[in-house]
């Protein structure tokens, strides 16, 4: 599954010196070294003595650096197969590791969909030619998401998907979602739903508000995520089974997860990177400035994303559900497009944003403004993600030894300016083009190999 | 206004201009009105609509946009079903002026201005006015420009209509609307004889059955019943109140016969300022600014505009 990227070969000793490792599986946050032998952490969390440096041993200096295990993402689009127009597997996995992801979970809504075993092999097939990460395929709940009979779940199961979702539509009927929740029980997968009553987004492109009446785009009400919501925590907690709340973006939809959980009901949620950190003041241009009137940057096709970005007072509740662990991880919900898919009017834009190279650099944003912490940032992206894919997953959330040496080395002070061009993923469609973050993946490794390596790393073969 | 009452109504000002109007969804007063407007001022205008052109053979936007840049016209005239359709071709055209003739439910800037005009033309003023707009807000640009336009020039604005018709942010004002944002002062109402009491504009908007798509009141009956600008709701209003509508009327639906018809009516100068306001645009837009500077012959005839 793991290969070289580009021209890099990595040795099978790396010592990684001096950051600040960050491993909320084993509640760290220290200065120390971590050894890497045969694509395994041998050891973590202590000052290796200079005398006992194995021989041939790549050194990576990571002063003031964080070094934590590699991110998890439980929600991005490769569209291989079908849409290899928009993104393929060898292209989204580099993109994921320049933005420090060492696992994707891949969802189904490809062409065919990965409802049956040969998708899910082929995926698996591309993964471990090309692929720059590890690739965890999601599975269809109904046959070809088309929301009208269950898809062969413990075929799937069997096959290794990890969770099932007909993400890019949610299971609209109440009764099948039932079944769903019902059948997956002994499979032990959660079923991930995309939040989004289509009867009340109806034609919606953008958030319902002033904004959407400015500019005169039809608005999605914060009711269409909050009543499917809503329903699925009642079907959750009548069936026993495990629910998955896709791209939360409302306070109400908070509020409705908050009270599940108290309730002891059987669910997980994730929030994307840009719902916490930009609104639908966006849409108008400028950046999400005050700008009061429809200009030339308005309608920025870049910003059109389900569910659509929404108001301060939402931003500043999922803020508060991430901090407070009501919501379990961050997910991208990276969704590549062609050119041709946004240049277009913003109403024939198609929904979706390419997050996987700004991800860090845009949540890092809130950790410099003190509204996020860092190690609740970290656990977020990895032990929490791992909690919601299972106990066979934990060994990629952690810096234990033994544990396959996945992880990310990010200078959390370095400014960089967002340029499409430069990512490696096909999807070009970020309304952050132009912006500074601050905050830059230095170097990824998946099983002690060096995926992706930016420049002003300083290394060396002794 | 003054070329438009002329025998013979043509002035050089653009002569050797191309312009070209860009329809994609129907129009008869629009697109005449600019094509008049191009006319008179002796602009070549071509007509294009998206039926019966490369759109049907899936051209995009864009594609045709610049297809009408690389053929040197000066300026689009566009009307789309979209929203943002003509902020999207100026920014990817160079050169070429676009101008909003109704995109989607976003804006119709050229009727606003013609509204405008007519109001101040007929009251002298527009700044304290108290102007009632009736009906479908939710699916008008006419009444989002009107809006912008009544707001920014002083007047108090009130929308009157179906709840179901109203923008949801119009009913909870103070969650939605930014302090001090220009709009968080319209009024809102669903009673009719409240909102033209004491009103100097009482503006009729067309039912758009062509954008509704699920039952947003109970029944026409009920509509007229509620929400039908009638003689007898007027009298409410102050006693030289002008009585307007964007056209084209449904008459005995949102308005009556003879009030269409009646004194208080300015929809027929509706129309007519339309032209001398699309000119008067046209002239800006397509006239090089620089010439505009120099005080060039240009200017003297646009005066004569």
């Amino acid at each position: 599954m793991v290969r070289k990227s580009g021209s890099i070969l990595s040795p099978r000793t790396i010592l990684i010196r001096g950051g600040r490792l960050i491993d909320p599986s084993q509640d760290w946050d220290l200065i120390a070294d971590v050894l890497i032998q045969d694509g395994k952490i041998s050891s973590a969390g202590s000052i290796i003595d200079r005398t006992s440096i194995p021989e041939h041993c790549q050194i990576i200096d990571a002063g003031g650096m964080v070094v934590c295990p590699g991110f998890i993402d439980l929600h991005s689009h490769l569209r291989e197969p079908g849409f290899e127009h928009k993104e393929t597997i060898a292209t989204g996995t580099r993109a994921a590791a320049r933005g420090g992801f060492t696992t994707l979970c891949c969802m189904p809504n490809t062409e065919p969909a990965i409802d049956n075993v040969a998708v899910v092999e082929f995926i698996r097939r591309q993964a471990s030619a090309e692929g720059a990460v590890r690739v965890l395929p999601i599975g269809c709940v109904t046959k070809g998401r088309k929301g009208k009979e269950l898809a062969e779940m413990e075929e799937l199961a069997a096959a290794g998907v990890v969770a099932f979702s007909d993400d890019g539509d949610p299971v609209y009927d109440p009764m099948l979602m039932r079944l769903a929740l019902c059948y997956s029980r002994d499979l032990g997968l959660p079923i991930s739903n995309h939040c989004q009553d289509n009867s009340l987004s109806r034609d919606g492109v953008m958030a319902e508000g002033w904004v959407a009446t400015r500019l005169g785009l039809p608005g999605i009400p914060a009711a269409a995520e909050e009543a499917m919501i809503a329903r699925d925590i009642a079907l959750a907690d009548l069936t026993g089974g495990r629910l998955h709340l896709t791209h939360l973006s409302t306070a109400g939809s908070v509020s409705l997860l908050r009270r599940a959980l108290e309730q002891g009901i059987a669910v997980t949620a994730e929030v994307c990177p840009h719902h916490l950190s930009i609104t639908d003041r966006w849409v108008l241009g400028g950046k999400g400035a005050d700008v009061e009137a429809a200009g030339p940057f308005s309608y920025d096709t870049s910003t059109k994303v389900y569910p659509p970005l929404r108001a301060d007072v939402d931003v500043e509740a999922l803020l508060e559900g991430l901090a407070d662990g009501v919501i379990a991880c961050i997910a991208t919900d990276h969704a590549p497009h062609d050119l041709a898919s946004k240049q277009v009017t913003y109403q024939d834009a198609s929904f979706g944003i390419s997050v996987l190279e700004t991800a860090l650099g845009s949540l890092m944003q809130l950790v410099h403004e003190d509204r996020l912490g860092l190690s609740t940032l970290v656990e977020r992206l990895t032990a929490g993600p791992a909690r919601v894919l299972g106990p066979d997953f934990q060994d990629l959330a952690t810096l234990r030894a033994g544990t396959p040496a996945d992880l990310v080395i990010f200078d959390p002070n370095k400014e960089w300016v967002v340029d499409p061009g430069e990512f490696a993923s096909k999807g070009k469609n970020t309304p952050l083009e132009g912006t500074t973050l601050k905050g830059r993946v230095v170097a990824t490794l998946v099983e002690g190999q060096v995926v992706f390596q930016d420049d002003p790393i300083s290394g060396r073969v002794g | 206004m003054e070329v438009l009452s002329r025998d013979i109504k043509k002035v050089p000002t653009l002569r050797g201009r191309v312009i070209v109007t860009l329809f994609y969804e129907a129009s008869t007063r629009t697109r005449i009105s600019f094509e008049e407007a191009g006319k008179v001022l002796s602009a070549d205008v071509i007509n294009m609509s998206a039926a019966g052109s490369s759109v049907e053979k899936g051209e995009s936007l864009l594609n045709t946009g610049l297809t009408l840049q690389a053929m040197g016209v000066d300026a689009v005239v566009i009307r789309h079903p979209h929203a943002g359709a003509p902020h999207f071709l100026a920014r990817h055209l160079e050169g070429v002026s676009v101008i909003n003739a109704g995109d989607g439910i976003h804006a119709h800037p050229t009727q606003a201005l013609l509204d405008l005009y007519t109001v101040r033309e007929k009251l002298g003023r527009l700044q304290g006015l108290k102007v009632v707009i009736v009906g479908d807000v939710m699916h008008s640009r006419v009444a989002r420009s009107d809006l912008w336009g009544f707001s920014k020039m002083g007047c108090q604005v009130t929308l009157c209509g179906p709840a179901t018709l109203m923008p949801s942010d119009f009913l909870r004002p103070q969650q939605a609307w930014p302090d001090a944002h220009p709009l968080a002062g319209v009024q809102i109402t669903t009673d009719l004889d409240q909102a033209i009491d004491g009103a100097d504009v009482v503006m009729a908007l067309r039912l758009q059955t062509e954008r509704q798509t699920t039952g947003f009141f109970p029944s026409l009956r009920e509509y007229v019943r509620r929400w039908q600008v009638t003689e007898d709701r007027l009298r409410r209003a102050r006693p030289n109140a002008l009585v307007m509508h964007p056209g084209p009327m449904n008459e005995g639906i949102e308005i009556s016969t003879d009030l269409a018809h009646g004194d208080s009516s300015v929809i027929v100068e509706q129309v007519t300022n339309g032209v001398a306001v699309r000119m008067a645009l046209l002239y800006r837009l397509v006239i090089d600014q620089a010439a505009i500077n120099q005080e060039g012959p240009q200017l003297s005839r646009a005066k004569a505009v």
